[in-house]
């Protein structure tokens, strides 16, 4: 595959490309989704191909295609040609890369278990215990389980004498019950160990062993039927809340991952995904947070569900400053945005979700750091609270201001102690006054990355997997419930 | 795009490697390319060719299913062996009974050559001409154009055999003005009604008449909602609602409800996949035809969709609205439509004393699924109406009310409708306007 990454290359520039670049990818998916004491998915899915990304006439062109052979590859670089001086009756400059950029390397995933080569029926078989004993607890209408499992296989080359290739494997799980009461209308659902079908990194099968959902099953089918009959969360218009690890996960991927994304800021992603109310004035020169707020982009974490060896442009992984003591300090940046904002070299961040799809820039690892606080000594810290646990629903205004979650469960905190369980919790509020109300931050035995296998953004779609170091915090004089 | 001699073939070959006591294969493919812009320019600009096959195969009652997207016999062989082991791996399905057998299929012609052939050049001087027009009133226009062609062939061992080419074009653009901004898109089979210079004028002056806008107080307003918003809801209602498996699992607002009034008495919503108006697709995903299904008539719940697991549960015919498998969402209302009604938008803000006009809602999410209790933004062009007329523009809104009680609620239907189509998932929707009262803001943002 690598001489045919560079045969594409040499027929590039023989076209007229003044620069081009090349990733052949092939990526293998497997899932297993049990329901109800049935495996009603196993699926093992594979697709490859080869994309071309093209400079000529100062614009961009890109085309891709499934079949990776001599006269397809021609009729592609030629299209791709062709689209590049198509886009440029447009274009007011000359695309900008910067400095030549020449890398050559590997990468893998260091993984224990190979989860492709783990016995499928013991797979099958722990999702089955899992789904039994979740089951087992009156009032569970529905119980699912599911595993995922990825491998990555792409290799990058360029016209600036790059070439790289990279193997990366992902490994998720999760469960959920869900209990219903037809009489009242309610549905409640609890997730394990994370939402929206489960939680992932880049590691090989021991990740599925480390989460013991079996362990946690009964508990999490529990906790879903009490729900029903808990209490609705009261509004309250200034609250003390102390976000799970989890949910404080989402909170920073929402508020901080996207608008830092300097495609963003800069307009590119304005018709679908929206645009960033960090404009570029504001690096550098902008409170985000509280002092204790300290946020970095880290591609190199081991097991970082956003985490590889380099780019798809063959930039280097590697972890930067983003928020430190609550001040706004970086962007993720691409060779060409770098560029245009003057920040000198690109920090690694273009990301493209399979051979068909263009690089954009997407978060990697975008991790709240680890405060100083045991949980417990902060709920007990805590006079008057609220706990919230495990994200039920997201959504955030598309210059990423205003935002609303709701959490699967929330304890509320009186004297120091969780008391009462609530259900239908939801919070609100304005990002850089929800971090400036940050007073404290759960330390490193409660961090850890968690993954979110299910980022969009770009036209046409692109899925990203992003991980975000998290641990629980609290915040002050927030606005919960909105549900009437 | 293959054709359909040459995806018969590859069809053909697929089940005859198969050795299964039954076997179903999918064909997709796609010649797909999309110019985008935005800062008044084309800084993105792609296509893509592929192919998929998905092979389900069944051993008894285990199944199982394997895709790739090389359709060379070696890979077809190698995919129909991977079906295999994994079927051999599974657990039985109890519940299992068959695939379907064959039925007639009615074709439909949603193949406009036009569309396949657009050229790159053609694409580009589309959004020239909106990047032109937005430059000369020192607006800044963001968006897509996308052509698309696709085939889709599903046959089974049963005798099943169904193809379906078809063509879409869609363009979408935001305009921004130092202040504000406003949104408009269009879709289309036929890439030569898509008319850049129309929509154009539409997001511009929807931008320059939101300038400068003003906060208002939350709170239950008349609102009008777009055809984009309305869009939302459907998606919505299609998604957690009009489902068989959402009514099997207690989780539809429509269980216990068939034959009782849920909405207003004007409203009628259904799913056609084969109607003249839709980015059309006869059958489904296991080879049935699709049915035309009234869900909501005249207010009174009539039905949900159904695919062939979930109509043996409630031992009814499928409906014709399987997804790929293994499905595990259940069947899916991919062409839903609303009728219209019979009052312009121009007569719906006349008849307003004091409300607002969405154009759009972003990033909606549910959060009480039995309530189709929503929430998200405003965004693109959100008005102020005064005594019959707009008169501000102002800041954004969140949301946080329910879609059942503003169908509940409506003051008045649009007289047209707008088709989307959407790239997330391939739905189409055909939406009129609606004016509803009792609609909850809960929350303001700064732009």
């Amino acid at each position: 595959m690598k001489d045919i990454a560079l045969r594409v290359l040499n027929i590039a520039q023989m076209r007229g490309a003044a620069y081009a670049d090349v990733r052949i990818v092939s990526r293998t998916t497997q899932r297993i989704a049990v329901k109800n004491g049935r495996v009603e998915a196993l699926e093992q899915d594979e697709t490859q191909g080869f994309g071309v990304r093209v400079i000529a006439n100062g614009a961009w062109g890109f085309a891709s295609s499934s079949r990776i052979e001599a006269r397809e590859i021609e009729r592609v670089i030629a299209q791709a040609i062709a689209i590049a001086k198509a886009s440029s009756i447009t274009k007011v400059k000359d695309v900008n890369l910067g400095e030549k950029l020449s890398v050559k390397g590997s990468y893998q995933t260091a993984i224990r278990i190979d989860p492709f080569t783990f016995p499928m029926a013991d797979k099958i078989a722990m999702l089955l215990k899992a789904d039994e004993e979740m089951r087992r607890v009156k009032g569970i209408k529905v119980a699912r389980g599911e595993m995922a499992f990825q491998r990555e296989n792409k290799i990058f080359a360029s016209t600036e004498d790059s070439l790289i290739d990279q193997e990366i494997v992902e490994s998720g799980c999760g469960i959920v019950a869900m209990a219903t009461d037809l009489a009242t209308g309610e549905v409640q659902v609890r997730s394990y160990p994370n939402s929206v079908g489960r939680h992932q990194q880049t590691r090989g099968y021991e990740f599925i062993l480390d989460q013991r959902l079996v362990e946690n099953a009964a508990r999490v089918a529990e906790e879903a039927v009490a729900l029903l009959s808990a209490e609705q969360c009261p509004s309250y218009d200034a609250m003390t809340i102390i976000l799970d690890g989890s949910q404080m996960a989402l909170q920073v991927h929402e508020s901080c991952g996207h608008p830092i994304e300097l495609d963003r800021v800069l307009g590119s992603e304005a018709a679908f995904a929206g645009t960033s109310f960090l404009t570029p004035e504001k690096l550098n020169n902008f409170r985000y947070g509280s002092d204790v707020v300290n946020i970095t982009a880290d591609a190199t974490i081991p097991g970082g569900l956003g985490s590889f060896g380099f780019d798809d442009e063959g930039v280097p992984a590697q972890k930067i400053d983003i928020v430190r003591d609550g001040m706004f300090v970086g962007y993720l940046t691409s060779r060409e945005s770098a560029q245009q904002l003057g920040l000198g070299k690109s920090n690694g961040t273009m990301r493209a979700d399979g051979w068909n799809r263009t690089p954009i820039i997407r978060m990697t690892n975008i991790n709240l750091m680890p405060g100083t606080w045991n949980v417990d000594d902060l709920i007990a810290d805590t006079d008057d609270g609220l706990w919230m646990e495990t994200n039920r629903s997201w959504s955030i205004d598309d210059k990423r201001l205003n935002f609303q979650f709701g959490t699967e469960m929330a304890w509320e905190i009186k004297g120091g102690k969780k008391t009462r369980m609530f259900k239908n919790a939801t919070y609100t509020g304005i990002t850089p006054q929800f971090w400036g109300s940050c007073d404290a931050v759960s330390n490193e035995k409660a961090w850890t990355v968690w993954g979110t296998p299910n980022c969009g953004k770009g036209q046409p779609p692109q899925v990203a997997h992003t991980g975000h170091g998290a641990a629980p915090a609290r915040f002050r004089n927030i606005r919960v419930g909105v549900i009437r | 795009m293959l054709g359909l001699d040459k995806v018969k073939e590859i069809t053909n070959q697929v089940l005859a490697l198969s050795k299964a006591d039954q076997t179903e294969v999918i064909f997709r493919g796609t010649d797909s390319a999309l110019t985008r812009f935005a800062n008044n320019a084309i800084h993105q600009n792609v296509a893509e060719t592929n192919t998929e096959i998905r092979v389900r195969v069944v051993y008894g009652k285990k199944i199982g299913v394997a895709s790739s997207n090389d359709v060379s016999p070696e890979a077809l062989r190698r995919t129909v062996d991977t079906a295999r082991v994994i079927a051999q791996l599974q657990r039985e399905n109890p519940e299992f009974k068959s695939l379907p057998a064959p039925q007639p299929i009615r074709n439909v012609e949603a193949f406009i050559e036009a569309t396949a052939h657009f050229s790159p050049e053609q694409r580009a001087q589309m959004v020239q001409v909106l990047c032109k027009k937005a430059k000369e009133k020192n607006v800044i226009a963001a968006g897509a154009f996308t052509t698309t062609a696709f085939e889709v062939a599903v046959a089974n061992s049963l005798g099943v055999f169904a193809y379906h080419p078809g063509t879409y074009a869609d363009l979408n653009a935001v305009a921004m003005s130092d202040t504000g901004s406003g949104y408009a898109s269009f879709t289309h089979p036929d890439a030569r009604q898509v008319r850049a210079d129309a929509l154009a004028d539409q997001v511009i002056d929807k931008a320059l008449r939101a300038r400068n806008p003003i906060a208002l107080e939350p709170g239950e307003y008349t609102v009008l909602l777009e055809e984009e918003a309305v869009y939302d809801m459907l998606n919505f209602l299609g998604f957690l609602a009009f489902s068989a498996q959402a009514m099997q699992e207690d989780r539809s607002f429509l269980k216990g409800k068939i034959g009782e009034k849920v909405m207003d008495e004007r409203i009628t919503i259904f799913d056609d996949g084969l109607a003249s108006d839709t980015i059309a697709l006869p059958f489904d995903f296991e080879g049935v035809p699709r049915q035309r299904v009234t869900l909501i008539e005249n207010g009174i719940a009539r039905g949900v969709v159904y695919d062939t697991a979930t109509a043996q549960r409630d031992g009814v015919a499928s409906t014709g609205h399987s997804l790929p498998a293994p499905n595990t969402m259940g069947p899916m209302a991919m062409h839903m439509a609303m009728m219209p009604g019979n009052t312009s938008k121009q007569e719906m803000i006349k008849s307003v004393e004091r409300g607002v006009i969405v154009t759009r809602l972003h990033y909606t999410r549910p959060v009480h699924p039995m309530k189709v209790l929503v929430t998200g933004m405003t965004r693109d062009g959100t008005f102020l109406i005064e005594n019959g007329e707009i008169t501000k523009p102002i800041k954004n809104f969140r949301f946080t009310t329910s879609y059942l009680e503003a169908l509940n609620r409506v003051r008045a239907i649009g007289n047209t409708t707008q088709l989307y189509y959407s790239d997330w998932g391939g739905a189409s929707r055909r939406v009129p306007a609606l004016l509803v009262d009792g609609f909850r803001f809960t929350g303001v943002t700064q732009f």
